[in-house]
């Protein structure tokens, strides 16, 4: 194929044979989401210069991402923690949030299906992050889109709960390929919905080899350190990379 | 689902080279887009007619030009081409692949009217 315009001809000469005129042609070579890239990396270099860390959450709708991050701000009472939260509607999430006691902005992106850095960045400027905050981004649930938008966040972590079956991960790939941890969530009702854990994770490790994954229960707390001691080994990883550099 | 914005996106940079070469109208914009890419070309070609009304490129031609996917196999350690994200190792059948290739999403020319 033509790597000019796409038709069946192998030589771009043939051009001129068939409407196109080569001075008329502009070359563009830009990313699609060149935009968003230069909104992450300037979201990037702000949380560098803070010394902060931020994650950002990526799930279908229901796995439990709110649940977690309700749990998870009480067990790290000590730590500053900020929280954007994506949704298409409502400030229910932000509302969960702030009940304890996290500084939290809601982003609803009303037709859209995933955050972009520019709405990221100006959430952070409502923020007023302090150094050395731990941001957590909940993305919109949609294991599709969010997977394409760089936010400036360190890491993707992908949840999903045991009741949405095995297959998800070589479903909806993009996501577990692009996320560092996957989080299996709802481990207290494994043994109520014939779930074969060990299919979930043969299947995670099929899409990505190098991804770290946890078992635990936001609802009752089981295994909630394993998740605690992983968050903590990630911001220590890189405050000790920064301090080699 | 996210076509809307990355329509959005190229009108964006459609714009802003036709302003840099003096360009009134555009009539042809050329996009790669890997097999991986998760962007649906229906779906595209139709936010691109509605997203281009009113700017330089309105009524343009969109053209997507398909590139394939490219991953490591961790069985054997090759670089090889595939078209299926969850195809097996064409070298040695192993199913642990890591795409190196075939996200792309590339404005790649556009052709002045």
């Amino acid at each position: 194929m033509c790597s000019v315009c796409g038709c069946s001809h192998t030589d771009q000469k043939m051009h001129a044979g068939h409407g196109m005129q080569p001075d008329r042609l502009i070359e563009i070579e830009t990313d699609i989401l060149s935009k968003n890239n230069q909104y992450a990396a300037a979201n990037r270099a702000r949380l560098a210069g803070l010394n902060a860390y931020a994650i950002n959450l990526v799930s279908s709708p229901g796995s439990g991402k709110t649940a977690l991050l309700c749990k998870t701000i009480l067990a790290l009472s000590g730590q500053r923690l900020a929280v954007i939260e994506g949704d298409q509607q409502t400030q229910n999430d932000a509302d969960r949030i702030r009940a304890t006691g996290a500084p939290a902005v809601q982003i609803n992106t009303g037709k859209g299906c995933h955050l972009d850095a520019h709405m990221v960045g100006h959430a952070m400027d409502k923020l007023l992050l302090e150094p050395g905050t731990l941001l957590f981004i909940e993305n919109v649930g949609n294991l599709v889109c969010p997977a394409a938008f760089d936010l400036g966040e360190d890491c993707k972590v992908a949840i999903l709960s045991v009741t949405e079956g095995e297959d998800k991960p070589l479903k909806y790939p993009d996501m577990f390929a692009a996320s560092k941890l996957a989080i299996l969530n709802k481990i207290d009702l494994a043994s109520h919905c014939d779930v074969d854990l060990s299919a979930y994770e043969a299947n995670l490790r099929r899409i990505n080899p190098n991804i770290d994954i946890l078992h635990l229960s936001a609802r009752t707390g089981a295994d909630m350190d394993s998740w605690l001691g992983w968050l903590n080994a990630e911001i220590a990883r890189k405050a000790g990379a920064k301090s080699c550099a | 689902m996210h076509e809307l914005s990355l329509c959005e996106s190229i009108r964006q940079v459609v714009e802003n080279h036709a302003g840099a070469h003096s360009v009134d109208r555009v009539k042809r914009v050329w996009v790669e887009l890997g097999c991986f890419s998760c962007v649906s070309q229906e779906a595209l070609s139709f936010a691109f007619d509605v997203v281009m009304r009113g700017s330089v490129a309105e009524g343009a031609e969109l053209i997507v030009l398909d590139l394939p996917g490219k991953a490591i196999c961790h069985d054997c350690g090759k670089e090889v081409t595939i078209l299926d994200r969850l195809a097996c190792c064409p070298s040695c059948g192993g199913t642990t692949l890591m795409p190196t290739a075939g996200n792309e999403m590339r404005i790649k020319d556009m052709e002045a009217a």
